[in-house]
């Protein structure tokens, strides 16, 4: 078990304020940055410490930076993802209440990096204690000069503005997130152009998730050698996971990544709630669940990918003997169909049909070949829309059938005798 | 009450706020979302002369202001109970136990979910995924979380908010 990191400070009740977060030796990395480092150097650390971003998708966040272009004369922006929403996960959230200032040195370091002067964190409206604690800290930062104009005497100076969400999962989609700063209803726009040319005001712009900044602040105070020595190779440093559903001890674990998914399960979720585990999501809902008999993979971002699957923002939701698949499955699809934001037709239309279909073979209605119609619906919406709203959807619930297509024949079944 | 308030009124009560938002911004635009925060914090909900007040203050189309009004869930376009009860219905909670809290929450209060009680004191709304996945299953009351919740529990919670308004509840 290595040292604990993002979570060092968390039951401390006073772990929020500023003076708590200094002696544990918060804002030395940045001191650290701005002593040392010019941007560029930030940006070659960044990259070779093989940092990837923890929203999500995974992508490696030097390379993010290092797509904002030179010689661009518009401001740059920096955008922290904090519309934590994916069902499932609480880890944001938990590092905002809890221990905010981490979140606000990783900020003022990616923007020291980008050059970027303003930054928005967009919290979800849900979120009123992390609102309330991260702008405290942002006020605590202000007052002891490490957020303002000339922060440290560096001459480089950031204001950050808290954009406060108001519902919808959508807004989780760097585009749309986007859209939403600028006082738009939140619908993905295509890409290219990525943010990082043409993003917020139509500027240079970094979208990443908060866990991942706030991992900044301690790659640069501990080193990239602490942080490699962290996991494996290609996917090193500190990780959040986040425990639920037919877990005996959900909540919020920093492992390594790399661990099994049984060992997980078992070693800190405590087991199956009741009898054994059926299933379990690896990564919040849009990551295609594994059955019992898989659980020796590996969590990390190459591991699960192999497998089919995705690290997503590691949520592991476990199904025990008592869950229904074709429950789950029809639970979350009703999720994704009410999230949709109805800009493509795929999801939007693809998804109110698949969610009847599994609603009438949960109520026992269901018809030979609905299976058959939900697997065509899926091939359907995979691929075919701006954002991975739609592709997460048919994702998890082609996985759904494909491990559990029993469950679902055995719903449809007593009608097939009938007809 | 609230068909009384003019839109002088609201534009006053809005003014300063507003102004203080737009300044986070380099566009009006931006502002419109904090504005229509600001204008539920103060009046519980979003009323019909509101969006034309705040296009007026922030100079932007009126359709603006309802496009972003009507797309967020968490702005109530019609009167809501003094208490909003979201009960987190996704995965997670479900697994342990949200169905059933729905069912006693919809029997306690008579009501089914996105509706109001007759006497006005609590909203009840079933959502998505609130991020209290560690406390399923989990509820959120105004603007705060509970969590670990069982019936027991919701009829205690319940017994306090009755004829508290929701500020002093949080």
């Amino acid at each position: 078990m290595s040292e604990l990191m993002l979570l060092k400070n968390i039951d401390n009740p006073d772990a929020s304020r500023i003076e708590t977060y200094e002696k544990s030796g918060g804002y030395q990395g940045l001191r650290t940055v701005l002593r040392d480092y010019d941007p560029d150097q930030v940006i070659e650390t960044v990259k070779s410490s093989n940092l990837r971003g923890r929203g999500g998708a995974g992508f490696p966040t030097g390379l993010k930076w290092s797509f904002v272009p030179k010689d661009n004369p518009l401001p740059r922006y920096l955008c922290c993802n904090a519309d934590e929403g994916e069902p499932g996960t609480f880890k944001d959230r938990i590092l905002m209440e809890r221990d905010p200032h981490q979140l606000i040195e990783g900020m003022v370091i990616a923007a020291y990096a980008i050059g970027c002067k303003t930054a928005y964190l967009y919290i979800r409206g849900e979120y009123d204690v992390s609102i309330e604690h991260c702008q405290q800290a942002i006020d605590e930062a202000h007052a002891l000069g490490y957020l303002g104009q000339n922060i440290l005497n560096s001459g480089h100076s950031l204001d950050i503005h808290i954009h406060k969400g108001a519902g919808a999962y959508i807004c989780g989609e760097e585009t749309a997130l986007l859209e939403s700063i600028e006082g738009k209803r939140g619908q993905p726009k295509l890409k290219p152009p990525f943010p990082a040319v043409a993003g917020l005001y139509e500027c240079p712009t970094v979208v990443n998730n908060v866990e991942t900044l706030a991992c900044l602040p301690h790659l640069f105070r501990r080193g990239e050698d602490w942080f490699s020595s962290i996991g494996p190779k290609d996917a090193p440093g500190p990780k959040l996971f986040g425990l639920s559903g037919h877990v005996r001890k959900p909540g919020l674990y920093e492992l390594p990544m790399g661990m099994p998914l049984g060992e997980m399960l078992e070693e800190y979720g405590g087991g199956a709630l009741n009898g054994a585990f059926k299933a379990a999501i690896p990564g919040g809902v849009s990551a295609p669940m594994f059955p019992s008999d898989l659980f020796d993979v590996k969590m990390d971002f190459g591991s699960l990918a192999a497998a089919g699957s995705m690290l997503g923002s590691a949520a592991v939701i476990g199904l025990d003997e008592t869950a229904s698949i074709p429950v789950v499955a029809r639970r979350i699809t009703e999720f994704f169909n009410h999230e949709s934001c109805g800009k493509c037709t795929p999801c939007r239309e693809g998804l109110t049909w698949a969610a009847k279909i599994l609603r009438r073979i949960e109520a026992g209605q269901g018809q030979v070949g609905d299976v058959e119609q939900l697997e065509m619906l899926c091939g359907g919406i995979f691929g075919k829309s701006f954002c991975a709203l739609g592709d997460g959807a048919a994702w998890a619930l082609g996985a759904t059938i494909k491990h559990f297509r029993h469950e679902f024949d055995a719903l449809i079944a007593p009608q097939t005798m009938v007809s | 009450m609230s068909d009384a308030r003019s839109l002088t009124d609201i534009k006053r009560d809005l003014a300063t706020g507003v102004r203080q938002m737009r300044t986070r911004y380099p566009t009006s635009r931006s502002a419109i979302m904090p504005a229509l925060e600001l204008a539920q914090q103060k009046y519980g909900q979003l009323e019909g002369l509101t969006y034309q007040a705040v296009s007026e203050l922030l100079d932007v189309p009126e359709i603006w202001v309802f496009e972003v009004a009507s797309f967020y869930s968490l702005f109530d376009r019609a009167q809501t109970g003094l208490h909003h009860l979201r009960l987190c219905t996704n995965l997670s909670c479900m697994l342990r136990g949200s169905d059933a809290l729905m069912q006693h929450l919809q029997d306690r209060l008579a009501i089914k979910s996105g509706e109001t009680t007759s006497d006005g004191s609590f909203t009840l709304t079933a959502v998505e995924c609130l991020g209290a996945c560690e406390m399923a299953p989990a509820l959120m009351v105004d603007a705060r979380y509970h969590g670990d919740l069982t019936t027991d529990k919701l009829d205690g919670l319940l017994a306090s908010l009755a004829g508290r308004p929701a500020k002093e509840a949080t």
